[in-house]
């Protein structure tokens, strides 16, 4: 949320005073003051910094600018999306049944890694079902109870609704949600690692 | 100022005890052996919302300067600019008996004035005073050893910027509104008694240019004892805020080479460039009539070349 503040040409306190209203007027955001002589810039700095404010000034134009920011204790985050957490976990993609080309070895892979998943140090913060992966979180699933354990951590499940489509499977989803392609690239782009399997 | 001033060529006159070549709050010129008069002239925008109260600060300003030179006020006349079509008369009656009510408290007769139409208000006084030839405190007489002191607190520009911006709460709008309403004869009178060296009124140029202005005329440095400055502690709270008067930082850029900071201001250095609506006298005395002066000692006058010593 941005606002533009201009006290060009006006005298003292109405810089401070415009500032003060302008603050009060936001719970959080960034606030730019337009001043254009030295003791109103420096007023208006003093006055957002008693503020817990912090303030940076920058010369544009034979004007001051006073980007004021209020609330946010970090930088502007620069991306769109969600703020990162320092602690998420990984998200893991699984886009097959089983692990691994052998079909019988594959299926008792894919069991006993999603089972161990839930001891793992670092939990994952997504598992994202896709192709014949989303056979795993529906009814008749060898897997069930073990994604179940790991939802009930806080480990968001995710199916690809296509997929469930195509392969007949909606209404027979037993764990966690359907989700979009959309979705699935913003979950996909937007983490901090993402797993293959 | 110092420009256009420097352009005029200005008669030299021996009864001129004190003209514009010293910087000095007023002129001085001697009569007889016995007497002589002092003249001045000041005049303000308004400071408090109030026009009676306005106008008995914007006259206690103007006689401030014929105590400074330890004179007492003979004869006043209004100066007055005034928005005809945007204020009432009625506005301009109360600011008149306000500054009356000081000419008569200072002793001194209202002879007449003069007003004219201006988009902005101001009033004040042009003053007549008399003193004794032998008897005028200048600003030139600080020795070292003097000790320092100041009769009114510091921040009254800060406050007046608060009043301003409508963020001064009233009973403090009315205590500070008293303290520039005060008259500075009282302690005019006391440092006359006590052998006096220098005098100077702390008004727009803040303390330390007016301090400046004793120093260089004197030939001395101020040691100014920044613990011992009286400020009036709500301005503390409105300087932080940034409701610091544009004057104090023109002032600080004109006059802060003169200061040698030994000790750091922090937040006490706008209060020293702060400019004074009707402020108090800076006043030298020798150190041995100097005990128990009832008024704030804020340091002292030692050997220099014309500073301000900040300790």
């Amino acid at each position: 949320m941005k606002k533009v503040v201009d006290a060009r040409g006006l005298a003292c306190p109405q810089p401070v005073l415009m500032t003060k209203e302008a603050l009060e007027s936001i719970e959080e955001g960034v606030i730019t003051v337009l001043v254009d002589n030295m003791a109103s810039r420096e007023n208006v700095k003093r006055f957002a910094q008693r503020m817990g404010c912090t303030v940076d000034v920058s010369e544009r134009d034979g004007a001051f600018e006073l980007k004021i920011v209020k609330g946010f204790t970090c930088e502007l985050p620069q991306y769109q999306g969600e703020p990162e957490k320092a602690e998420e976990g990984p998200v893991i993609l699984i886009t097959s049944d089983k692990l691994g080309e052998e079909e019988e070895l594959g299926h008792l892979l894919m069991k006993g890694f999603i089972s161990t998943l839930k001891e793992a140090t670092r939990k994952p913060s997504k598992l994202l079902f896709m192709n014949t992966g989303v056979y795993l979180t529906v009814e008749g699933s060898p897997v069930l109870e073990a994604l179940r354990e790991l939802e009930a951590k806080g480990v968001e499940i995710y199916s690809c609704g296509t997929c469930l489509d195509y392969f007949n499977l909606k209404d027979k989803l037993a764990v966690g949600h359907i989700t979009n392609m959309y979705d699935t690239v913003e979950g996909l782009t937007g983490a901090r690692l993402v797993v293959r399997v | 100022m110092a420009r256009a001033l420097g352009s005029l060529d200005l008669p030299h006159d021996p009864r001129l005890l004190v003209g514009l070549t010293t910087g000095d709050d007023a002129g001085v010129y001697k009569i007889r052996e016995d007497l002589a008069l002092i003249q001045t002239i000041d005049f303000i925008t308004p400071v408090v919302d109030d026009p009676f109260f306005f106008g008995q600060i914007a006259a206690a300003n103007a006689l401030s300067d014929v105590y400074a030179m330890g004179g007492d006020p003979l004869m006043a006349m209004n100066v007055v600019c005034f928005p005809a079509c945007k204020l009432d008369m009625g506005v301009l009656g109360e600011i008149l008996k306000g500054g009356l009510s000081k000419v008569k408290e200072a002793g001194a007769v209202l002879v007449g004035g003069h007003s004219v139409d201006d988009l902005e208000l101001k009033y004040g006084l042009s003053v007549t005073g008399v003193v004794h030839p032998e008897k005028v405190v200048t600003n030139a007489g600080a020795r070292p050893e003097d000790l320092l002191f100041l009769t009114k607190p510091l921040g009254l520009g800060v406050v007046a910027t608060a009043i301003k911006g409508g963020l001064a709460e009233p009973p403090v709008a009315e205590k500070v509104g008293k303290i520039m309403a005060t008259l500075n004869r009282d302690s005019s009178r006391e440092m006359l008694k006590r052998g006096v060296h220098a005098c100077t009124d702390v008004t727009g140029f803040g303390l330390v240019g007016h301090g400046l202005e004793m120093a260089r005329a004197s030939g001395v440095t101020l040691e100014i004892e920044l613990d011992m400055l009286p400020i009036i502690k709500e301005a503390l709270e409105y300087a932080a805020m940034g409701l610091i008067p544009a004057g104090a930082y023109d002032n600080q850029e004109c006059y802060r080479e003169g200061v040698d900071y030994a000790r750091e201001p922090g937040d006490l250095e706008m209060f020293l460039y702060d400019p004074q609506t009707s402020g108090g006298l800076l006043i030298a005395l020798p150190p041995d009539t100097a005990r128990d002066f009832p008024w704030p000692c804020i340091g002292r006058v030692v050997e220099g070349e014309g500073r301000i010593r900040l300790v």
